[in-house]
C-alpha cells in the first residue's frame, strides 16, 4: 500500500517539477494575489498586520485550486486516468499519493508566501512551533478534501469552473482554523492557536478517512 | 473449457444511448478476435467493457472468470487495453511512462528493458520526453507499457493506427506471441487486410449488437442504422 501511495506521489511530483506549472504559474499568481493585498491596504500597515493571517490563508486557498485541478488534468489528458483505474492499484493508494503530492507542493507554496507575508506585511513570527505544525495541518486538511472534491467534478466537462464552488466552502474551517492559529504565532491576536490546530488536525483526519474510503467509488464515476 | 469473455444479453448505456443493445459473446482462451463494423457500432464500448471500464447496464458478463457486475477490479488487473489515447504522461520521458506502469503492475525493471527492446525504444528515444515524440513514436511506447504487464486478454483499439510498417509488424509478432503463450487478443479496426494476416475470428459489430462473420476482409457497407446512432449520438 505504502508503495503505491510514494509511487503515485513520486510520479505526481516528478510531473510538476518537470513542467515547472507550479513554480511558473501558481507561485506567481499566489504572490501576484498577496501582492494585491498589500496595494488595496498599504496605507495602514496596521491594518496589514493584522490582516495578514487571512490574507495569506485567503492566498494558499485560491492557489491550491489550481494545483489541485491541475493534479487531476495530467491524469486526464491523455487517457492516463483509465490506465490508472486498470493498474490495479487500490483506490486508496491512488488518494494517499495525490494528496501527498498536492499536500507537498502547498507546503513550499506556504513557505514562499510566508517569506512574502514577512517581507510586504511587516509580521514578526513569535511561535514558530505553531506556525509549522498549523501550517502542515492545514495543508494536509486543503489537500485531503481538495484530492476527494477534484475526484468528484474529475470526470465533468465543467470541472474548472465547479471545483472552486464546491471546495471553498467545504474548506472554509481550514480557513478560519489556520487563520488564527497564525494570528497567535504572529502575535497580532489573541487566539488560542494550539486548541485551533486541533480543529485543523481533526479536518484533516476526517476527510484523509472519508477519502479513503470514498475514493473508489469516485474513480468509477469519473 | 471456460470463456475468456462471456456476454449474455450484455447492455451498455452511454447516457440514455444504448451504446451496447443486447450482447451476446463468447471467446475462448487464445483466441484472436477481430470486431468489425462501422463508426459508432459499439466496438469501442465493448472493448470497454470487457476491460471493466463500462459498466452493465442489463445482462451478464464474465471476462477471466470474473463477473462484470461485482468483480470488475479483478478484471482490470488482468486486462490491458490500447485505446486512442495514450495514457502515456506527456511530462515524463517515455523509460519514466513504461517504469511507472511496471510497478503500478508489479513488473520487474528486466520486464522493463525487456518492452523497451521489443518496441524500439532504446537509446535516446528513451531518454524523451512524451510530449517531443511523434504520434507513432507515442503509441509504440503506451504499446511497450502495456507489454510489460503481461496481460491474459489483450484489449487493442486501432493497434496499427499512426505506425509505420516495421511496428505493424511487431505488434503483429507481439499479438501471435501472446496468442501463442495462452493469452486472448481481442482487436477492433478498420484496416481488415491488415488484420487479417492474423487469422481471426471476425465478429462484426452492427448497432450495438455482434453477429459471426467468417470472412475478416469483408467490406463494410456502410450502415444506416449505425450512422443513425452516430447522429443521435452528436444531437
Amino acid at each position: 500500500m505504502f508503495r503505491d501511495v510514494w509511487l503515485i506521489a513520486g510520479k505526481d511530483l516528478r510531473i510538476e517539477m518537470r513542467s515547472r506549472v507550479g513554480l511558473n504559474q501558481i507561485v506567481p499568481f499566489a504572490v501576484t494575489v498577496l501582492v494585491l493585498f498589500a496595494f488595496a491596504l498599504d496605507t495602514d500597515q496596521e491594518a496589514l498586520r493584522t490582516y495578514a493571517p487571512g490574507l495569506f490563508w485567503v492566498t494558499v486557498l485560491l492557489a491550491a485550486l489550481l494545483a489541485i485541478g491541475r493534479s487531476f488534468a495530467v491524469d486526464l489528458a491523455d487517457g492516463a486516468a483509465d490506465r490508472l483505474l486498470l493498474s490495479g492499484i487500490d483506490p486508496i493508494a491512488v488518494f494517499g499519493g495525490k494528496a501527498a503530492a498536492i499536500a507537498v507542493q502547498l507546503v513550499v507554496l506556504e513557505v514562499l508566501l510566508g517569506a512574502g507575508v514577512v517581507l510586504l506585511f511587516d509580521v514578526t513570527v513569535h511561535r514558530y512551533g505553531l506556525l509549522v505544525c498549523a501550517g502542515l495541518a492545514a495543508a494536509a486538511g486543503v489537500a485531503t478534501a481538495g484530492t476527494l472534491y477534484g475526484a468528484l467534478v474529475a470526470g465533468l466537462g465543467v470541472r474548472e469552473t465547479l471545483l472552486p464552488v464546491l471546495l471553498l466552502p467545504v474548506v472554509a474551517p481550514v480557513l478560519i482554523g489556520a487563520t488564527r492559529a497564525f494570528q497567535d504565532a504572529f502575535g497580532v491576536a489573541g487566539a488560542e492557536g494550539w486548541a485551533w490546530l486541533g480543529l485543523l488536525a481533526g479536518f484533516a483526519a476526517i476527510y484523509g478517512v472519508f477519502g479513503a474510503l470514498s475514493y473508489g467509488a469516485l474513480l468509477e464515476e469519473a | 473449457m471456460e470463456s475468456a469473455v462471456r456476454l449474455r444479453a450484455a447492455v451498455t448505456l452511454l447516457g440514455r444511448f444504448p451504446a451496447l443493445a443486447g450482447v451476446d459473446l463468447d471467446i475462448i482462451p487464445g483466441e484472436i478476435v477481430l470486431f468489425k463494423g462501422p463508426n459508432g457500432a459499439g466496438k469501442t464500448t465493448l472493448l470497454r467493457l470487457c476491460a471493466g471500464l463500462c459498466s452493465l447496464s442489463t445482462g451478464q458478463g464474465w471476462v477471466l472468470g470474473h463477473d462484470l457486475n461485482s468483480e470488475r477490479r479483478m478484471v482490470r488487473r488482468r486486462v490491458a487495453l490500447l485505446g486512442h489515447r495514450t495514457g502515456l504522461y506527456d511530462d515524463l520521458t517515455v523509460i519514466e511512462n513504461v517504469s511507472f506502469w511496471a510497478q503500478a503492475a508489479g513488473a520487474s525493471s528486466t520486464d522493463v528493458d525487456e518492452a523497451m527492446e521489443r518496441l524500439s525504444l532504446t537509446g535516446r528515444l528513451a531518454d524523451t520526453r512524451v510530449a517531443r515524440l511523434s504520434a507513432g513514436q507515442r503509441r509504440r511506447a503506451s504499446i511497450a507499457s502495456l507489454v510489460v504487464r503481461r496481460p491474459e486478454l489483450w484489449l487493442l483499439d486501432e493497434p496499427h493506427a499512426g505506425l509505420d510498417q516495421q511496428t505493424r509488424d511487431t505488434v503483429d509478432t507481439l499479438v501471435r506471441g501472446a496468442a501463442a503463450a495462452g493469452a486472448t487478443v481481442v482487436l477492433a479496426s478498420h484496416e481488415l487486410e491488415r488484420i487479417a494476416v492474423l487469422e481471426p475470428r471476425v465478429v462484426s459489430v452492427v448497432g450495438g449488437v455482434v453477429r459471426a462473420d467468417d470472412d475478416p476482409t469483408d467490406s463494410e457497407s456502410p450502415d444506416p442504422s449505425s450512422e443513425a446512432e452516430d447522429d443521435r449520438r452528436v444531437s
